[in-house]
C-alpha cells in the first residue's frame, strides 16, 4: 500500500478513536466508532485484503453500529453528558491502557522482523502450486489475489468444525435471544 | 510519471463520465418518469408543459418536449427555496444526515460494469470505475452506510415523528439486509464468482441468469443442471427484488416516510436543497438497486442469445466502440427496471409495519436459507451418488415443511406486547 494511504487511513482511525472518549454525547462517540471502523476497513483494503475490508464495513458499520446507534436513540442518555466523577474509572480505563501496551511490545518485541514478500505476478504464480486445480489457481496464475475464495478454502478445509461449533453457537444465542425476548413480553 | 498521471486522468474521466453523466441525470428523469407513469396509472395527463420557454425569445412557439425539462424547474425550485433549520435540531448531525444518505449510493455506482472494455488508441480500457473483487459484498457493505443518514436526520431533528420514522427505517433496513445478503448466496454459488464484471461477460456467454437459452454463444436449450437452477435463481430473483424495495424505502414499503402517519418521516423538518438530497439519495439507491439486480440476473450490459461477441468486435477504423452499444443496453434495461419500480409504487398499497416486519423475518429470511440449500443440491449434484442427492431432497422437503409449520403455528396465537 502507498504509505501515503496508510498515513490518512491512520490518522483517520485515530482522530475517530480519539473522539470516542473526547465527545460527552452517546451519539456522537458511536459515529466516531464508524468513523474509526472506515478507517480500518481502508487500512485493510490497503493490505489487499478486500474481503476482510468490506467485511469489516458491513458487518461492524453496517450492522453492530446501526443496532448501538438505535439503542442509544431508544434510550435518550442523558447521565452521560456529564463530566465524569471519581479517580477509579480513570484509573481502571488507564490500566487497561498499559497493559495492552505492555503487551503490544512484549509481542512485537519477540516477532522476528520480516518483510512479506511483494504480491506481484510471480509471488502469486510460486503460490498457485499449492493449488491443484479450480479458481484460485487460476486466479493465483492470471496474478489476482482471489481473497475470496482463499479464505472460503481455509474455513472450510482447514476449520471446518470449529466453524460449525460456532454456527450452532450462534443458532442457541439467537433461540435464547428469543426466548428471553417472548418471556418478557408475557 | 506521465504514465501515472494519464491513468489518473482515466480514472477521473470514468468517475466523471460514468457518476455524473451516466447515473446522476438517470434520478431526475425517473422523478420525470414518476409523475409522468403515475399520471397515466391515474388517468392524468400529468407534467407536460415545462419545456424551453422560446417565446421569451421572441419566438411565435414554446418548445416543449412531452414536459421533459419538467426535472430542471424542480431542481431549479428546490435550489431556490429557503434553506430553513429549525431552532431546537441538533445542528452538526442535521447537516451531517442529507450527505450521508447520497454519497454511500453514489459510491456504489464504482463496482457496476457499465459495458464490455473498449479499446481507443490500442488501449483497452474496462468500463467500470473500480473492477473489485468483492463486488456484490461491496454493494451491500457501502449501502448499509446509508442507514446512518436516515437514522442520524430522524434524531437530529429532535422532534417526534421524524424520529420514528428514523427508528423504522433502522429496524427495516436492518432486517432486509439479512435477506438480501442470503438471497444472493445461489448466485454466487453459480458463478463461483464475485467480481461483477466477470459475471456478466459469463452470462453474455453462457445465458443470462433467468434466460439461459444459449451456451458458448449459440443458441441452444439449457442443460439439465441449468435448467433446475432456474428455481432456485427466481426465488432468488423475487427475494431480492423485493428486499431492494425495502432497502431503498421505496412503496410499498416506504414506512419511513410514511405521510399518512407520520407527517413526512424522517424528512419533516428538512426544506430545499437538503430536503432535495434525501430525495436524489432514495432515487440514487433506487437507480443502484435496479443496476445491481440487472447485473446480476439479466445479464447486465449484454444482449444476450449470442450477439455480444459480434458487438464486442465492431469498430470503426481503429477504435473498438463496441462498449458504448452495451453501456447504451445497459441503460435501456435500467429505465425499464426503473420504470417497474414506479408500475410497484403506483399498484401496490403500502404495508403495515408488522406485515412488513413479518415478511422480512418469517417469510424471506426462511425462504432464502432453505434457497441456498436448494441451489447447493443442484450444483453439488453430479458430483454426487444418488442415494445422497435423494436424502439430501429429502431433507430439503422435510426442513421446508418444519419451517413451514413453525410459521403456522407462530402465526396462530399472536401474543399482544404489552408495555
Amino acid at each position: 500500500m502507498p504509505s501515503y494511504l496508510f498515513w490518512l487511513f491512520s490518522t483517520i482511525m485515530l482522530i475517530g478513536g480519539c473522539a470516542v472518549i473526547a465527545f460527552r454525547n452517546p451519539v456522537s462517540s458511536a459515529m466516531s466508532v464508524v468513523t474509526c471502523f472506515v478507517g480500518l476497513a481502508g487500512l485493510f483494503i490497503g493490505l489487499s485484503a478486500f474481503f476482510v475490508g468490506v467485511i469489516q464495513i458491513l458487518v461492524y458499520t453496517g450492522a453492530v453500529m446501526v443496532l448501538f446507534l438505535f439503542i442509544i436513540m431508544l434510550l435518550d442518555l442523558t447521565d452521560e453528558q456529564k463530566r465524569a466523577k471519581g479517580f477509579a474509572p480513570l484509573a481502571a480505563g488507564l490500566s487497561l491502557v498499559i497493559a495492552f501496551l505492555v503487551q503490544l511490545i512484549g509481542i512485537l518485541s519477540n516477532t522476528p522482523d520480516k518483510v512479506a514478500p511483494p504480491l506481484d505476478a510471480a509471488t502469486l504464480a510460486g503460490a498457485a502450486t499449492h493449488f491443484s486445480q479450480g479458481g484460485i489457481a487460476t486466479a493465483l496464475k492470471d496474478g489476482r489475489l482471489p481473497d475470496v475464495q482463499l479464505i472460503g478454502q481455509t474455513l472450510f478445509t482447514g476449520y471446518n468444525l470449529p466453524l460449525q461449533i460456532l454456527g450452532v453457537l450462534l443458532l442457541v444465542a439467537t433461540v435464547g435471544v428469543v426466548a428471553l425476548s417472548k418471556k418478557q413480553a408475557e | 510519471m506521465p504514465e501515472l498521471l494519464i491513468q489518473l486522468a482515466i480514472i477521473l474521466v470514468k468517475v466523471v463520465a460514468l457518476t455524473f453523466v451516466v447515473v446522476l441525470p438517470l434520478v431526475p428523469v425517473s422523478v420525470y418518469f414518476e409523475r409522468r407513469f403515475s399520471a397515466v396509472i391515474q388517468d392524468r395527463v400529468g407534467p407536460n408543459r415545462v419545456g424551453i420557454p422560446l417565446s421569451l425569445l421572441g419566438f411565435k412557439k414554446d418548445f416543449h418536449f412531452f414536459g421533459l425539462v419538467q426535472p430542471v424547474a424542480d431542481g431549479l425550485k428546490l435550489f431556490l427555496k429557503e434553506d430553513f433549520t429549525p431552532a431546537h435540531v441538533r445542528t452538526a448531525f442535521y447537516w451531517m444526515a442529507p450527505a450521508l444518505t447520497v454519497i454511500p449510493a453514489l459510491i456504489t455506482v464504482c463496482v457496476v460494469p457499465f459495458g464490455s472494455p473498449i479499446t481507443i488508441f490500442g488501449h483497452t480500457e474496462k468500463l467500470v470505475i473500480a473492477d473489485l473483487d468483492v463486488g456484490p459484498l461491496f454493494v451491500f457493505a457501502v449501502s448499509s452506510l446509508s442507514v446512518y443518514g436516515i437514522t442520524l436526520a430522524g434524531w437530529s431533528s429532535n422532534s417526534k415523528f421524524p424520529f420514528i420514522g428514523g427508528v423504522r427505517s433502522t429496524a427495516q433496513m436492518i432486517s432486509y439486509e439479512i435477506s438480501l445478503g442470503l438471497s444472493i448466496i445461489p448466485v454466487l454459488l453459480y458463478f463461483g464468482e464475485l467480481n461483477l464484471g466477470r459475471i456478466v461477460q459469463h452470462q453474455a456467454e453462457n445465458g443470462w441468469l433467468l434466460l439461459p437459452f444459449w451456451k458458448n454463444g449459440q443458441i441452444s436449450l439449457p442443460d439439465m443442471q441449468t435448467a433446475l437452477f432456474w428455481i432456485p435463481a427466481f426465488i432468488s430473483f423475487i427475494i431480492f427484488t423485493i428486499s431492494i424495495f425495502a432497502e431503498t424505502n421505496r412503496m410499498p414499503f416506504d414506512l419511513p416516510e410514511c405521510e399518512t402517519e407520520l407527517v413526512g418521516g424522517y424528512h419533516t423538518e428538512y426544506s430545499s436543497m437538503k430536503f432535495a438530497l434525501f430525495f436524489m439519495g432514495e432515487y440514487a439507491a433506487m437507480v443502484i438497486g435496479s443496476a445491481l439486480i440487472i447485473t446480476l440476473f439479466l445479464g447486465g450490459w449484454s444482449v444476450g442469445f449470442g450477439a455480444d461477441k459480434f458487438i464486442n468486435d465492431l469498430k470503426i477504423g481503429e477504435f473498438q466502440i463496441g462498449g458504448l452499444i452495451h453501456l447504451g443496453v445497459f441503460v435501456a434495461k435500467l429505465v425499464a427496471f426503473i420504470l417497474f419500480f414506479i408500475l410497484v409504487r403506483w399498484t401496490v398499497p403500502r404495508f403495515r409495519y408488522d406485515q412488513l416486519m413479518k415478511l422480512g423475518w418469517v417469510i424471506f429470511f426462511e425462504a432464502a436459507l432453505i434457497n441456498v440449500f436448494l441451489a447447493a443440491l443442484i450444483i453439488a449434484a453430479p458430483e454426487l451418488t444418488a442415494a445422497i442427492i435423494g436424502t439430501g431432497a429429502v431433507l430439503l422437503v422435510a426442513l421446508t415443511g418444519a419451517v413451514i409449520w413453525v410459521a403456522k403455528v407462530s402465526e396462530e396465537r399472536p401474543k399482544p406486547l404489552r408495555l
